[in-house]
């Protein structure tokens, strides 16, 4: 596996490249990082799309998609992430290895520059963000807003991170709220925008054939203008070691729904005072991320409740959740299920095949997301943020080595915190 | 195995076909850990009707779904968990003209392509297990009716076509997967699980020799004969309704609109049929189009708003749609765009730089090792190569493009279904 060169290009500017010929397409991100607020929670999701709209020299999408066409289908998307309580928004490229082009157009440069424009040069007008493009992205984040409720496990998983996390800046959405999309205007996003650029840390990723130091030079060159004279603001996920006492809190919901949405949230406590990235990734596949997992085989498989199962653990946070779509009146009984297998593993049931089912499943998920581009990109931004030091192969050797009892040790600090079920109309029987 | 190279795209192929009929294509790719190797069956949901014996066999929808979901089963235990305690990821998926299972692992390879080739040939059903997996794909079609775009998909199509399969969803439906029993899912097994109705595909840093040993020395089976499909019944060009709405909570009005296109597509055809749509529907809206840019900047599109084109199971179909508070102004807006191109106003710019993206995207998608084996196994159906889609892409014309939106992209052609909030 290549191995990954690390540059500081300025107060704050971090660049993670790859040199690698492995891929058919070279990959530029640019990630802003800043803190998931409920007042500016809105004001980062609209930034990037609006930004994307348009550049003092290509002042609108038109002109953009001509100049990406010109790179045989060079895209730059606008990102918007959320990592705990750190909201990641910026800029993800990628492009054509130019090896399999008929012509050297120097995407690399060409795109570097270009992302550069859409980070320091926007379309302004009288020295402010368009409000035009302010107006239809505000909108579009309304509509984004409202249509989490049209999936409708994603809407319950959103709904019980609200709900479990009241007060909590972690219970946001990475949209916000229709209140505080409303709240964005001409005046107050493009005021965020120069405190956001001149603020936030910027992490950026390359991963293709070029060489790093070029990379290194053409990334310096696109953010020449990046204002980085005052304080650089580093968020962080605040953690809590502290978990509630007794029985868990529900809540039930109802939609026009054919089927069941069931979420169980769960607190890792004392577990993250020291954690054990590793450990985490073992367990989540053994209790319900795998085709081995507890869950897996007794919900699905045993007692055919769902077609879906899974759970994951945020890591960033120091959560778990178990989230299963099921029949109106099975809620009880899935729930009852849920927790045997963590009982389960908390009194030391685990098979060695189990165990090693886990471990050698985690390693090939590593693998494989180190072999596509998207996945290397992922890695990076999510080992900068935990400030990790461990790349892929480290963290698969850490897996193999995570015992029975350790896991055993885990199930035992977790108990649940929250339940929810999203349920039908008119139905009585959750 | 015969070797053929590409260098245009940086691609090599090893391929071979076994004396029982099992064609072979092995990509190489070195320095890459993560393989993928990949079981196609020529027979997916739309193959409802076809002879077993000297019998027709008129099979309930979600029958090739209900048997992708119970191969895994087997005598000793669940394929998937062996997979799993090996670290490998399995899976499995039904289309309308294609079942396919697959095994991504960096290790044990050998292992692993033993126990894809003996689950898919070697067919356990017991009624405890059958009656099981009914509740199961019962709750994935329950999640399925839950959402509004697989909800919008099947009613625009119940639109456009009179008797065509692509009217029921892949899965099934409810009714239809109560009449599913283990002698029903041996049939099909028998039909249509036969070394020469499958197609291996092996991508990865892998020895192409040891695959094809593997393959022969495992997959039982004598070449047989192709089993005999009921044709498609032939449908007007014409949507059978122009116009259906429904109602349900979502968060803002949706709609998706359709027309059909050439059926009966094959071979390298269909290919540029498939690339000549695309390019229509790019220029027409496509998110660097003018129309894109200019409906956007209204706030009359999101991003939600696209366009797609499917040839699958004998039909091929045009759709295009997103979220909008005006469907029916989004609709004829294209309507517009595509009479103004098609009557002759067309910048030849326009479309040279719209077939450089196409041949961006035709490289770029050689990155996904899912794609390349699932574009194999299609071509290896329908024959064609697909590591010549690049070549393909030159010989496309803008009089092509013409034709296309000129032919297609016609009011009384187009269907459309919008779903709207209840409240």
């Amino acid at each position: 596996m290549e191995r990954a060169e690390s540059f500081e290009l300025d107060r704050g500017v971090h660049l993670t490249a790859i040199r690698t010929e492995r891929f058919k397409t070279g990959c530029v991100s640019l990630g802003l990082l800043v803190p998931l607020t409920r007042r500016t929670v809105s004001l980062n999701a609209t930034l990037p799309y609006v930004l994307r709209r348009g550049t003092a020299r290509l002042p609108d999408m038109e002109s953009i998609a001509a100049e990406l066409d010109g790179l045989y289908g060079a895209r730059i998307e606008p990102t918007l992430r959320k990592k705990g309580e750190i909201q990641i928004i910026g800029f993800y490229a990628d492009f054509p290895d130019e090896a399999f082009l008929p012509e050297r157009p120097d995407i690399l440069g060409r795109v570097t520059s270009l992302m550069g424009e859409m980070l320091l040069s926007p379309a302004t007008r009288g020295g402010r963000l368009r409000a035009d493009f302010v107006a239809t992205e505000r909108q579009n984040l309304l509509d984004d807003i409202n249509a989490e409720i049209n999936d409708k496990r994603g809407y319950a998983e959103k709904r019980v991170r609200e709900l479990m996390f009241r007060g909590e800046s972690y219970g946001l959405s990475k949209l916000g709220t229709s209140a505080s999309a409303e709240k964005v205007s001409q005046i107050t996003l493009t005021r965020h925008y120069r405190e956001v650029i001149s603020t936030a840390p910027v992490e950026i990723f390359y991963c293709g054939p070029e060489d790093p130091g070029r990379v290194e030079r053409l990334m310096r060159e696109a953010l020449a203008g990046l204002p980085r004279a005052g304080e650089i603001v580093y968020p962080a996920t605040h953690v809590s070691f502290e978990r509630r006492s007794g029985a868990p809190r529900r809540v039930t919901e109802r939609m026009d729904v054919t089927q069941g949405r069931l979420i169980v949230g769960y607190r890792l406590g004392e577990i993250m005072r020291e954690p054990n990235y590793a450990r985490f990734l073992v367990f989540n596949a053994l209790f319900g991320d795998s085709a081995t997992s507890k869950l897996y085989l007794s919900l699905r498989e045993r007692l055919s409740l769902c077609y879906y199962v899974g759970s994951w653990i945020d890591r960033h946070k120091g959560a778990m959740f178990v989230s299963c779509g099921i029949d109106f009146d099975k809620a009880g009984e899935a729930e009852a299920e849920i927790s045997a297998g963590l009982q389960a593993i908390a009194r030391g049931e685990i098979e060695d095949w189990e165990l090693e089912g886990a471990r050698r499943e985690v390693i090939g998920a590593l693998y494989s997301a180190a072999d596509e581009v998207a996945g290397l990109e992922g890695q990076s931004l999510e080992s900068a943020i935990l400030g990790l030091g461990v790349g892929p192969e480290e963290l698969a050797a850490l897996a193999s080595e995570v015992t029975a009892e350790e896991l055993r040790d885990m199930a035992a600090g977790l108990r649940p915190d929250f339940v929810y079920f999203l349920t039908g109309e008119g139905n009585n029987e959750a | 195995m015969r070797l053929k190279e590409y260098p245009r795209v940086g691609e090599q192929v090893y391929t071979d076909e076994l004396p029982n009929g099992l064609r072979i294509a092995v990509v190489p790719k070195r320095g890459f850990r993560k393989k993928l190797l990949f079981l196609a069956v020529n027979y997916g949901g739309a193959d409802r009707c076809f002879r077993l014996g000297i019998d027709w066999l008129d099979t309930p929808a979600g029958t090739a779904h209900f048997l992708e979901h119970r191969m895994f089963e087997q005598p000793e235990g669940d394929a998937m968990t062996v997979f799993s305690q090996r670290g490998a990821m399995a899976n499995a998926f039904t289309s309308p003209d294609m079942t396919a299972y697959y095994v991504e692992c960096s290790e044990d390879l050998e292992e692993n392509l033993k126990l894809l080739l003996k689950f898919v040939s070697e067919p356990y059903f017991t009624l405890e297990q059958v009656e099981r997996e009914r509740r199961i794909i019962a709750q994935e079609i329950r999640m399925m009716e839950d959402d509004p775009e697989d909800l919008l998909y099947y009613t625009l199509f119940r639109s456009l076509y009179a008797r065509s399969p692509l009217r029921e969803p892949v899965a099934g439906n409810r009714e239809s997967i109560e009449l599913v029993t283990p002698e029903l899912l041996y049939d099909c097994h028998r039909a249509f699980y036969t070394p020469s109705n499958m197609c291996l595909v092996a991508v990865g840093d892998i020895d192409q020799n040891k695959v094809r040993d593997i393959a022969e020395s495992t997959l039982p089976g004598v070449n047989a004969p192709a089993v005999e499909r009921r044709k498609p019944a032939s449908e007007s060009p014409l949507p059978e309704n122009v116009r259906q709405e429904l109602t349900l909570d979502v968060g803002a009005p949706m709609f998706l609109a359709g027309a059909k296109t050439r059926p009966g597509l094959a071979g390298r055809e269909s290919v540029k049929f498939e690339l000549t749509a695309s390019l229509a529907l790019s220029m027409v809206m496509g998110a660097a189009s003018p129309l894109y840019c200019s409906l956007y900047s209204q706030g009359l599109i999101n991003e939600t708003f696209g366009y797609d084109f499917e040839n699958t199971a004998g039909f091929s179909t045009l759709t295009f749609g997103g979220e909008t508070k005006d469907p029916g102004l989004v609709a004829l807006r294209v309507m517009e765009e595509a009479e103004r191109l098609s009557s002759g106003d067309m910048d030849p710019r326009f479309f040279a730089r719209r077939k450089k993206t196409a041949y961006g995207g035709a490289i770029r998608a050689l990155n996904s090792f899912d794609n390349i084996c699932y574009n194999i196994s299609a071509a290896c159906f329908s024959g064609y190569d697909y590591f010549e889609t690049a070549d393909v892409i030159d010989s496309v014309t803008p009089e092509d493009v013409r034709a296309f939106i000129a032919q297609y992209l016609q009011p009384e052609r187009t269907a459309i279904a919008v779903i709207r909030n209840k409240t």
